[in-house]
């Protein structure tokens, strides 16, 4: 059971947040979109083996965060409130 | 075998208080301290349990964990457990023990003639064998014969597993010389200590084994560091086993209580781990070695030390290290005739008095039926013996320590893997770690505390040292005979072979092709010698081969220890109404719908009479209902008609306050994810109104657009699902008794139209009414505070008696609701369905601005002409209805093929014929055409009409 680092309420065990999706994954608006874009930003993830940046939402709490850890030996090296790398504004 | 109690001796048993179970229906005698395996023993039990596969009689091979064969079912005051080892469980007076996959009993098998028939049944029989047919003809008789305990499926438990969270400094598993050095180095440096150990008392190894400590006695030393630690606060438990050691540090430890009640759960944060777990003991691999009779020399040593039983009389030890001499020289001190074969030209040099050594010498096979009776040594000799003792090295306990990721090495001094490359923050000390001697264990555990940045003097043996001087002695190849290398999953040398010359040749492989390592012990003796014959078979080293991977947990945990109080609904919570007494009262019949209970029908009625006959009542008069599951998540802020907007398939932007709109939720990929009506209050603030299933999921994701998209200041959002109640007062009177309710809103057509909001009062409390319906009826939808909605509830039913009003249940909603072809998120849609499936293609086309879910629309699947559609369904006159999730078919190239499902049928009381509604392949455009619908093997004809059957001009929503 691993223990996440939620920036607003400290540790707490992962069975209390939901993955959310790789940070930075921005969404591209517009009906015109390309196909490619568009799938990329709903199917095409990189899933890398090794440090990762992720957002998480912390259930009890309700919000969403940024966390950096390693999917390999499960580290984490901190987390984060989003910011503008993962809303692109 | 003749295994006899002594008349002395025995620190773990109390000859003052004997005690009595049965076996197999025999009277065992034994003492407290005893387990069922000494007892069994003790009493002269060679036979103890009969193999999984080929119902071979076992007897007790080890003294712990490790033990293969002595499985056991006990039965006593508290319940039933199945497969429990013998060798853990402590005897009590009057339970009831039952050997495993044998009967009647464990000596007289009836599948014992199995055996003769073994050289037929090697590893992977089964799959080759009975393919044909079918395997499922023959898996019935054959998992009856092969097998192990039987589960109790009446089993209820008396008593709720505890669960204990609990952090430390320091944990460290196992209180041989190496943890209990450990624990009393991190106490003494400051730090709380957690010291777990599986047996009932500590000291591992020191109990049975010769050694002294600082000049102390080692059973002495032992009671004085663990009182030490006891008295100095620290948390010293027996009889718990560690049994997995999962992320960031978090051990599970099981623990078993002697009083009755179950098992206790520990869940261990620490902030440092000491594995101080040890090692266990290898067989040796000749003919015939698994015979009743044939134990571990160091569970024989312990037997004798700790129980008073001597394990025979006329003893052949088999060896190739030096740890099996100080049994050899205790049972022969106890009065045993002992003779040592030992595979090193050199032997050993510690025999004791009394033990003859034949060195450069192997056992090549026991006789003997139900008991070993003598060997047959490699150079012909025979001895008679009634035991044979084996010691073929020693395998470091590193299960934990795998868990945790750890890389193993491997020691070739040791012929064993240890744990390589340190894992930070857990350290490792004594056997698992190599250790040999006594004042390495001691060391090397006071090392493993220091690595956390203390330092303190180690303890010292202080009397003769233990060597191993281990050498190879694996299984090898072509020998002649049955070798077993896995008692309790009866592989023998024979099957690694034929796996390997199946190419099964990866160790994960072998595993799975022969089990090898399965079962309840998962190979804790097997493992080694069984990837080490397959080393040697395919030409590899034992390195190379590796090790199958170590998953928690690492002995069998009951469920119940797992579960704890998470049963039922305090495992799923049901949610429940405000009203619930009110509608228990009423006779309604409570059903979960999507988390919530909620009436099905009511009155005590037959269900499907009661079912037709509150929809009929429904639309001649007036229905009441409770709707308080239905979302209810405020959306507050000043970009809040913009973040609606985004939100919704549809504009919601153009709302006027005080009316609300339909509209649909989609996911990115476009489908339809909720549906309901969006609430303007004012400018800045809207009431979402979702599916009462979706509320959490529909929360969440306001949530996640609002802070990744909108920001926290721009949109407030409050989930107020469980503030109010809402209840509905629906059919063609539903307006004279919303009247008589008194509430102080103006009620006329004009001021509030369907789909119009007003607010009003109710005994001093604001109630909100939206005209909004999904019976197709004129529907005033109630919403008030939920502690005060039991008075509102109360009129209602009072002014609705001189209209005849009924209570409507949830499955009479449906039947309204389908007549009127409103759709339920979910059942009448599906993972595909998008908008314009749903004939809502207008804000798909038309709208301007960005929302959820749009660029899926126009996809290559979005864009395609031949999507399933939402279409009414009409059965010939007469029929019944049709089955939900039946198919609609069609013959294309000849073959039938799938052109979509029925979704929802009902019988309609007031059409007095069935209605349904279906998702059919281009279906909005096929209106009148008749297609086949397939169920079960019967074809029915159907005709595709719209989906409301029930007034399609909606006159009745104003009626």
């Amino acid at each position: 059971m691993q223990l996440f680092p939620c920036p607003f309420c400290g540790p707490r065990e992962e069975s209390e947040f939901h993955y959310g999706g790789e940070a930075g994954n921005l969404r591209p608006d517009g009906r015109d979109v390309t196909a490619e874009r568009w799938a990329g930003y709903l199917h095409m993830r990189d899933n890398p083996k090794g440090p990762t940046r992720e957002i998480w939402v912390h259930l009890t709490c309700g919000e969403f965060f940024a966390m950096s850890r390693d999917s390999v030996n499960h580290k984490v090296s901190g987390s984060s409130v989003l910011g503008e790398a993962e809303h692109g504004a | 075998m003749s295994a006899s109690r002594l008349t002395t001796g025995g620190s773990d048993i109390d000859r003052a208080r004997p005690l009595s179970f049965t076996f197999d229906g025999r009277r065992v005698e034994g003492f407290a301290g005893d387990t069922i395996a000494s007892a069994l023993l003790a009493s002269g039990q060679a036979v103890v349990g009969r193999s999984f596969k080929y119902h071979r009689p076992r007897g007790v091979w080890g003294s712990g964990v490790e033990d293969p064969n002595a499985l056991v079912d006990v039965e006593s005051a508290v319940g039933r457990v199945p497969n429990a080892r013998a060798t853990t469980v402590q005897a009590v007076e009057g339970i009831k023990v039952r050997s495993v996959n044998a009967s009647p009993t464990a000596e007289t098998d009836r599948n014992a003639v199995l055996d003769r028939f073994a050289r037929f049944l090697p590893a992977a029989f089964y799959y080759k064998t009975f393919m044909w047919p079918d395997w499922h003809l023959f898996e019935p008789r054959i998992r009856a014969m092969a097998g192990l305990g039987i589960v109790d499926s009446d089993w209820k438990p008396r008593q709720v597993s505890d669960q204990v969270n609990h952090h430390c400094d320091v944990l460290v598993v196992g209180a041989g010389p190496a943890g209990l050095a450990a624990a009393a180095s991190a106490a003494a440096a400051g730090h709380s200590v957690v010291l777990v150990d599986d047996r009932t008392h500590p000291g591992g190894s020191l109990r049975h084994r010769a050694g002294e400590v600082d000049g102390l006695d080692g059973k002495a030393w032992v009671e004085t560091v663990v009182a030490r630690l006891k008295s100095g606060g620290q948390l010293v438990l027996s009889d718990t086993t560690a049994f997995g050691l999962y992320d960031h540090n978090l051990v599970a430890l099981n623990q078993r209580h002697s009083d009755g009640r179950p098992d206790t759960l520990w869940r261990v944060r620490p902030r440092r781990i000491v594995l101080a777990t040890g090692a266990i003991e290898r067989p040796v691999p000749f003919a015939n070695n698994d015979l009743p009779g044939i134990l571990s020399a160091d569970a024989a040593l312990s037997y004798l030390r700790r129980h008073g039983v001597l394990v025979g009389r006329e003893i052949v030890v088999a060896t190739n290290n030096d740890s099996a001499y100080e049994p050899a020289s205790a049972l022969a001190a106890a009065g045993a005739s002992v003779t040592v074969v030992d595979c090193r030209r050199e032997g050993g040099a510690q025999a004791g008095t009394g033990v003859r050594v034949l060195a450069g010498r192997m056992v090549a096979v026991a006789r003997g039926r139900n008991a070993v009776q003598g060997v047959l040594l490699d150079d012909g000799t025979t001895l008679a013996a009634d035991c044979v003792l084996v010691s073929g090295g020693w395998t470091p306990t590193v299960h934990l320590f795998s868990q945790a990721k750890g890389k193993l090495a491997w020691n070739d001094q040791l012929a064993a893997f240890i744990p390589g490359e340190a894992i930070e923050g857990i350290g490792v000390a004594g056997a698992v770690a190599g250790a040999v001697s006594l004042s390495e264990a001691l060391a090397s555990g006071v090392a493993a505390v220091d690595a956390f940045g203390s330092s303190s003097p180690a303890p010292r043996g202080s009397g003769a040292e233990a060597t191993l001087g281990v050498v190879s002695l694996w299984p090898k190849p072509k020998a002649k005979g049955r070798v077993w290398i896995d008692y309790q999953s009866d592989v023998t040398a024979k099957d690694v072979e034929l796996a390997a010359r199946e190419n099964f040749v990866s160790v994960e492989h072998l595993k799975r092709y022969t089990t090898l390592g399965m079962a309840t012990d998962q190979g804790k003796t097997s493992n080694l010698n069984g990837l080490a014959l397959l080393a040697d078979i395919t030409g590899r080293g034992i390195p190379e081969v590796g090790t199958t991977t170590y998953r928690p947990p690492f002995t069998p945990v009951p469920f119940a220890s797992l579960v704890g109080s998470r049963r039922g609904s305090m495992h799923n919570p049901v949610r429940r109404l405000p009203l619930e007494a009110n509608h228990r009262a009423a006779g309604g019949v409570f059903q979960e719908y999507g988390g919530w209970l909620r009436p099905a029908y009511y009155g005590g009625g037959e269900a499907h009479a009661s079912i037709q006959e509150e929809a009929r009542r429904a639309r001649q008069s007036v229905a009441l209902f409770d709707g308080s599951t239905l979302g209810k998540i405020e959306v507050i802020g000043p970009r809040a008609a913009e973040f609606v907007d985004f939100i919704y398939y549809n504009t919601m932007s153009t709302l006027k306050p005080g009316h609300c709109r339909y509209g649909f939720m989609l996911s990115e990929n476009g489908v339809v994810f909720d549906d309901g009506v969006l609430v303007r209050l004012d400018e800045h603030r809207f009431i979402v109104s979702c599916s009462s299933s979706h509320v959490a999921a529909v929360h969440a994701r306001l949530e996640e657009w609002r802070q990744d998209r909108f920001g926290r200041d721009a949109v407030y959002i409050h989930n107020a699902t469980a503030q109010y109640a809402t209840l509905t007062v629906s059919g063609p009177n539903a307006r004279q008794v919303v009247e008589a309710l008194d509430l102080g809103a103006t009620l006329d057509d004009a001021s509030l139209p369907h789909m119009g909001v007003a607010v009003g009062r109710f005994a001093g409390n604001e109630v909100r009414i939206a005209r909004v319906s999904f019976t197709g009826d004129r529907s005033y939808e109630i919403s008030i505070r939920a502690d005060r909605a039991e008075v509102l509830w109360a009129r209602m039913q009072q002014e609705g008696r001189a209209f005849d009003a009924v209570l409507l249940g949830l499955e009479s909603l449906m039947i309204l609701r389908a007549e009127k072809g409103y759709i339920v998120i979910g059942k009448d849609t599906d993972g595909t369905t998008m908008p314009h499936d749903l004939g809502v293609a207008g804000p798909r086309t038309k709208r301007a601005s960005e929302f959820v879910g749009r660029r899926s629309l126009f996809t290559e699947a979005g864009n395609s002409t031949d999507r399933n559609q939402l279409v009414g369904l009409a059965v010939r006159e007469g029929e019944a209805p049709l089955a939900t999730g039946a198919y609609g078919v069609e013959k294309r190239e000849g073959r039938p093929k799938s052109i979509g499902f029925v979704t929802s049928s009902y019988q309609s009381p007031t059409l007095g014929r069935p209605v349904a509604l279906a998702l059919i392949e281009r279906g909005a455009a096929r209106h009148g055409e008749t297609i086949d619908i397939q169920h079960l093997g019967v074809v029915r004809q159907a005709t595709i009409v719209a989906p409301c059957a029930f007034d399609p001009e909606g006159r009745r929503l104003h009626a």
